[in-house]
């Protein structure tokens, strides 16, 4: 079975998977949906890929990249008078709900914003995140509770 | 609706919601980048013989479709055949919309591009490289182009190279007629062969 046009991939996935990196880096978002589609496209050849389920796949590069941004900034020195009072900086009409979600352990977060944001099932998450669908379940029920708790 | 479900049902109508400028925004950033690394880039594009799908490798045009199908079918048929690392990119094939644009205008005769042959091979490429030779306004039939490719008995056998040309317009497949008379077939329907050779002057 041979691999779809990748550009026809990226029209049916490239919104959710946007979407899942705003949530999970925000500002930072662009950067890394660039990065996301051109390790995406490099590895795309028969043999690498399975055509099975590319949506995970494409999901599982993305959130490997926004794991990657996040430990990247731990590590980027920055100047003191530089240093944000909060999360990255959301823009001015996102709502507060997408920063605390970002805020979110990385597990809860990535889990959250894949089931409820782009509707993954929970075995797609478990693969995206390498951490089997028990746990991607978890997780997101933890994320859930922990968004809640900010609520009340 | 327990609490729960009413909270993750908001939680998915606020999630799932996209900024659809800021995604055009970021889609439009990556196209460059994602053209340099593709080895198909195609464009979609209009013509007075209706759209058309034209798609280029490194080495040249591989490419002219009408838009008949589904540009879908095409694609997938590129993926299957050359590559599935097809991105949709204008870039690198507006030299060929502008002298398809030229010809249409009756300001070009001669195309000068680069042409990738890969997507036929053995007497069907041979039929197809003597058809490329036929000349703006001039004309040819089956037999000759069959001999032109070194079997002048394979008339069916060049029809049905015609058929499968993979460069409509630029290889100009639509000026090879039936020996015996007659406009013979065209992929891109008998219409559209007709306003092609009214256009180079062949037909009134």
């Amino acid at each position: 079975m041979s691999l779809p046009p990748f550009q026809l991939l990226l029209d049916e996935h490239g919104p959710g998977v946007f979407r899942f990196l705003v949530g999970r880096v925000g500002p930072e978002a662009e950067d890394c949906f660039q990065e996301t589609v051109l390790a995406a496209l490099r590895s795309y050849e028969r043999g690498r890929v399975r055509p099975d389920n590319l949506r995970a796949w494409l999901f599982t590069i993305a959130a490997n990249k926004a794991n990657d941004h996040h430990r990247g900034q731990s590590r980027r020195p920055v100047p003191v008078e530089d240093t944000p009072d909060s999360a990255a900086p959301a823009p001015d009409h996102e709502p507060e709900l997408w920063d605390r979600v970002r805020r979110l352990p990385p597990g809860q977060s990535a889990a959250v914003l894949l089931r409820f944001g782009s509707d993954l099932s929970y075995a797609e998450i478990g693969r995206v995140l390498g951490c089997g669908e028990m746990a991607a379940r978890r997780r997101a029920a933890d994320g859930v509770a922990n968004l809640r708790k900010e609520t009340t | 609706m327990t609490d729960t479900e009413g909270f993750t049902a908001d939680l998915a109508h606020q999630l799932g919601h996209n900024d659809s400028d800021r995604y055009d925004i970021a889609r439009s950033r990556t196209v460059a980048a994602l053209a340099d690394e593709a080895d198909v880039t195609y464009a979609l594009t209009d013509s007075p013989v209706g759209p058309l799908v034209l798609a280029r490798t490194r080495a040249g045009l591989v490419r002219v479709s009408f838009g008949l199908d589904d540009p879908g079918e095409v694609l997938s048929d590129l993926a299957r055949r050359l590559s599935p690392r097809v991105i949709e990119a204008s870039r690198g094939l507006d030299e060929v919309r502008r002298q398809l644009d030229e010809y249409f205008n009756g300001q070009r005769r001669q195309f000068d591009v680069d042409l990738d042959w890969s997507l036929t091979s053995g007497f069907t490429r041979k039929v197809l490289e003597a058809t490329n030779r036929i000349p703006f306004g001039s004309v040819s039939t089956y037999r000759d182009v069959a001999t032109q490719a070194g079997n002048p008995a394979a008339t069916r056998a060049a029809g049905n190279a015609l058929g499968s040309n993979p460069i409509a317009i630029v290889v100009p497949c639509h000026r090879v007629l039936r020996t015996g008379g007659g406009l013979g077939g065209y992929g891109g329907g008998l219409p559209v062969k007709e306003s092609l050779l009214r256009l180079e002057g062949v037909l009134r």
